[in-house]
Formats: structure tokens, sequence, C-alpha cells
């Protein structure tokens, strides 16, 4: 039951949670963040229209996103290894989730960056801005509230990831409800984890949307 | 004298490849502005006028022809050139294009900090301009805190942050009111007097050009029809799309079919003061009434322009009299029958 020892248990599976689920998010930032503005910038109403890039990058966004993601987990083990040294534990859960993820990102910022009106990028170009300063401060910056309310969406969709990564080793709070909560008929551990997790998607999809409407000039 | 020529457009042609074959938007344009003009570029919707201002800061590159902008042929500039010399030409637009998450004054601040401009040099041109544009008071407001003049005013402000030589306007004040429209007009005004910057402005209101430019072109259907000073094309619009667009009520003419069977005389007036009441005259001075059937005139710096129609009365005498006193006031009067226009 609720001892000491599974309150740790859950405390840790919080953590290791935690872990993957930001970390994954911060990774999949450093590739999908690059990846969405590419194919933004080499669209054919890009900036700098270059179709082979867009058309390779749009393929491999939409096949990687097409794997099931537990197919994908268990199909690059080996490249998971490669990359941490082993194929079980939270930072090796990272791998897959940011492989998974990195596509997904990479479309979001797409999308946040297409809504911006393409009357203000004109008006930066008529002013001299090179194609950089276009994309570093009018694109991203001033898409600002979308990609934070983009970033929600991701890492409450990695959190849920993270949770199918019990299957194949990994820790956290999936791990926790899957070993006890499934394998030994724990209901009530399966409840808490439930709990525990509707709990941390809120906080994150709170946090997220206030911060989203505070930088948000465009309503005050 | 003359002044000397800023910009110089000659035998530009854009045509655009789309899959249903090649679109010219625009053919064998030759234009001068020169330094100090506001210069008018008026035609109907479609008629090529975006695509040509956006043809003067190379948004959009010419398929032929070349741009000279103070004495450089800038078609032909590299990109870090290009960038560099578009610093000169500010540009506002219909649509503002405001950056809508940065307060007015860094906005205004925006294409200097692009420029490499030290940040506090930079405040303090945004400081001055904000005073120029009378909006000191709204430095930390965002744009969605402005309304429609006030943001078209930061735009003017921020366009004239890096000192430019000229400023484009494309269909600045379309999305305006009347009075702000006005109001945007002569701070347009005001920045051409005070700061002798050329203003190129491209519209689709024959009001626009006659509140405030000194001279106009025409273009319609991808090339110009016509071009000259305001009052020359006013006077005298020799082509169709001109008369189309100083007298756009010009087809009313016909409505009045059955009357138009009688003789009837139209006054054209090019020019005369308008402070004199030439018709009010008229009719005092013979003591008979007339038959206005159409007007429309417009008042130019003073000037009259434009056309009234009328029926004089039956009588011979009477009507040879009222003709002999509109020819003494050097009015142009000519018979219409039928009213063809």
């Amino acid at each position: 039951m609720l001892d000491s020892q599974m309150i740790w248990l859950l405390v840790q599976g919080i953590g290791e949670t935690l872990y993957m689920t930001l970390g994954a998010t911060l990774f999949s930032y450093v590739i999908g963040l690059p990846l969405g503005v590419i194919l933004v910038v080499c669209a054919k109403d890009g900036i700098k229209p270059c179709l082979p890039v867009y058309r390779v990058l749009d393929v491999i966004v939409n096949l990687t996103r097409s794997i099931p993601f537990l197919v994908l987990a268990v199909w690059i083990i080996p490249f998971t290894r490669l990359i941490t040294g082993t194929s079980i534990g939270s930072t090796a859960m990272i791998v897959p989730l940011v492989l998974a993820a990195a596509p997904f990102v990479a479309r979001l910022v797409e999308s946040s960056l297409l809504e911006l009106d393409k009357g203000i990028i004109e008006a930066a170009q008529s002013m001299g801005a090179s194609n950089f300063q276009i994309i570093w401060k009018v694109m991203l910056s001033e898409s600002k509230p979308s990609l934070l309310n983009g970033a929600t969406i991701a890492v409450t969709t990695i959190l849920g990831y993270s949770a199918m990564g019990g299957f194949v080793g990994a820790g956290g709070l999936g791990a926790i409800a899957y070993n006890y909560g499934y394998y030994r008929y724990q209901t009530d551990i399966m409840l808490i984890t439930v709990i525990l997790l509707v709990i941390i998607v809120q906080v994150m999809q709170g946090s997220g949307n206030k911060l989203t409407s505070h930088a948000d000039k465009r309503k005050i | 004298m003359e002044k000397e020529i800023i910009i110089q457009i000659q035998d530009l042609e854009k045509t655009f490849r789309t899959k249903s074959g090649d679109v010219h938007a625009l053919r064998d344009i030759n234009l001068e502005i020169r330094k100090g003009d506001i210069f008018g570029i008026i035609g109907m919707s479609g008629a090529g006028k975006s695509t040509l201002v956006r043809c003067i800061n190379l948004l959009e590159k010419p398929t032929a022809g070349k741009v000279i902008f103070d004495g450089i042929d800038i078609s032909g500039l590299e990109d870090a050139e290009l960038r560099k010399m578009r610093r000169s030409m500010g540009m506002i637009f219909q649509q503002f294009n405001l950056l809508m998450q940065k307060t007015a004054e860094e906005n205004i601040c925006f294409p200097l900090e692009i420029a490499g401009v030290d940040k506090r040099k930079a405040k303090a041109r945004a400081k001055e301009l904000l005073e120029l544009v009378g909006l000191s008071d709204r430095a930390k407001s965002y744009p969605s805190q402005l309304s429609g003049g006030q943001k078209q005013r930061v735009a003017i402000a921020r366009a004239l942050a890096p000192n430019p030589k000229v400023i484009l306007c494309d269909e600045a004040t379309s999305a305006l009111d009347p009075v702000t429209t006005n109001s945007i007009l002569s701070l347009l005004k005001d920045i051409n007097r005070k700061l002798g910057v050329t203003v190129v402005i491209i519209t689709h209101e024959m009001d626009v050009i006659e509140k405030i430019c000194n001279r106009v072109a025409i273009i319609d259907s991808s090339h110009i029809a016509e071009s000259g000073s305001v009052e020359e094309i006013f006077f005298k619009p020799q082509t169709e799309a001109a008369r189309r667009l100083v007298y756009p009520e010009g087809d009313q003419l016909t409505q009045f079919g059955p009357v138009a069977e009688q003789a009837c005389w139209r006054i054209v007036f090019d020019g005369n003061s308008s402070f004199e009441p030439v018709i009010a005259g008229m009719v005092l001075e013979c003591k008979a009434p007339v038959n206005i059937l159409f007007a429309d005139t417009k008042n130019i710096d003073g000037k009259a322009f434009g056309q009234i129609v009328v029926q004089l009365p039956e009588d011979v005498d009477i009507a040879e009299r009222m003709l002999k006193y509109l020819r003494s006031k050097n009015l142009t009067v000519e018979e219409v029958r039928g009213y063809a226009g």
C-alpha cells in the first residue's frame, strides 16, 4: 500500500517523468525549431525559396511523424545505445522521444511562423533587413506568443509519449502505473499515478497559457 | 529651374510567370520623379500600381528596364548594396505593417536597429520623430492600443527614422476614414515641406492626388496612360483612363436621355477662380433661369476644374447673351447633343 517506500517511488517517478519530458522537449526544440524555420524560409513563398530543401525536409518530417512512437522506440534501440550507451532508463528514453517529437515541433513552429502577416516581413525588407535579421527579429520575435503556445502543446504531448516509455524500460510515472497498477493489480497505485499525470499536465498547460497571454502584446 | 531627378524609371517591365501563362503586370513604364515632388501614381485596382511601387525599391525585381535612384542604377545592385539603398527609401503600407509585439517607440527604432545604429541614438531619434508625428505620449503603447490613424503615424515615423530621401506610400490612406485620411495627408505634406523628403503616393482615390500631389501619373492596364502636373491632368485629361479617374461620374451624363434632345451646353472650368460665382452671376445678369443637368467641379488650390452642363432658355436672344457672358469670363463653352460625353 501507500507506505513511505511507495511514496518515495512515486516521487522518484515524478522526477523521472519531468526529466524525460523537459529534456526531450529541450532537444526537440534544438532540432525542431531550426527545422521549422527552414521549412518556412525555403517554402515557395518564403523569404529565400528553395524548393529541393523544402521538399526533402517535408518528406522526412512526414515520414518520421507517421511511425507510431512505441515502434520507433524499439526500432531505434541500437541508435539509442550508440548515443547514451544504454537502451534502458530515463536518459535512454530521451533519444526516441526527441526523434519522435522534433518533427512534430518543426510542424508546430512552421504553423506558428506561417500565421505571421506577410506584410510585416515585406516592411522589414523595405527597411533593408537581411534574411537573418528577418528570421530573428521579425519572424521569431513576432511569433513568440504562438511559439509559446506550440511549446505548451509539445511539452504535454511529449509527457504522454514518455509515459509509454514504461513499456520499453524507461522509468517515470508511466512505468509505475504499468508495473504496479497493471501487473500487481494495485488499482490504488494506478489511480494515484493517473491523478499525478493529470495534475502535471494541468500545471504545464496552465503555466503555458499564462506565459502565452503575458507575451502577447496584441491583447492588452 | 527644374529640380533634379531623384527617381528615374526607364522602359520598366514586369512579367509574372504563372501556370496559366505570363501575366504582364507592367509594360513600357517611363517616369521621372524630381526631388521634393509629391508624386501620385493613380490607377484602378489591378492596374499594376502596387507592383510599380515595389519595383522602385526592388521588393519586386523588374523583368526588364532600369530604376535609377539618385544617379545610381539600382536594378543591378548586389543584395548587400540593395539593403543599404533601401534605407534611403522609406515605405508605408495600407495595413501599416507594424510589429505587433513591439511598442511604438521600438517600432520606430527598428530600422535603426537593423542598420546597426547605437541604441541610445536610436531612442533619441524615435523621440524626435514621435514628436513630429504628434504621438509623444504614446511611445510605450503597443499597436493594438492605437487607432488606425495613430498606427499610420507610427509607420510614417518608422519610415522616416533612417533619414530617407524618398517615402513610398502604398495605398497609405485606403484603410482610414476620410477625416483621418486628411490628417495623414497633411502630415505627409508637412514632412515633404519641412524635411524636403520626396513622397511617392500610390492610390486609387483622385481625392488623395488632388489634396497633396503636385505631379501625377495615371496607370491603366499595366502602362502609364498619362503623366504630368496635377493641374494639367485635371484641366485636360487626354486619355480615356484619365477622364475616367478625373470624372468618375462621367457616365451619368447619358442618363438625361429625353432632356438631351434639346441643345445643351457644356461649360468647362479649367483653372478659373473658384471663388467667382459664375453661373449665379450669369443668371442675375440675364434675368432668366437655367437648368443645370450635370455638374462635377473640383477646387484645387483656389482654382476650379471640371464641367457643368446646362440647358439654356429657349429664347435665342437670352441664350446668346448668356453664352457671351460665359465667354467673357474666359470659360470654354461648347454645345453638346445627346450627351455624347
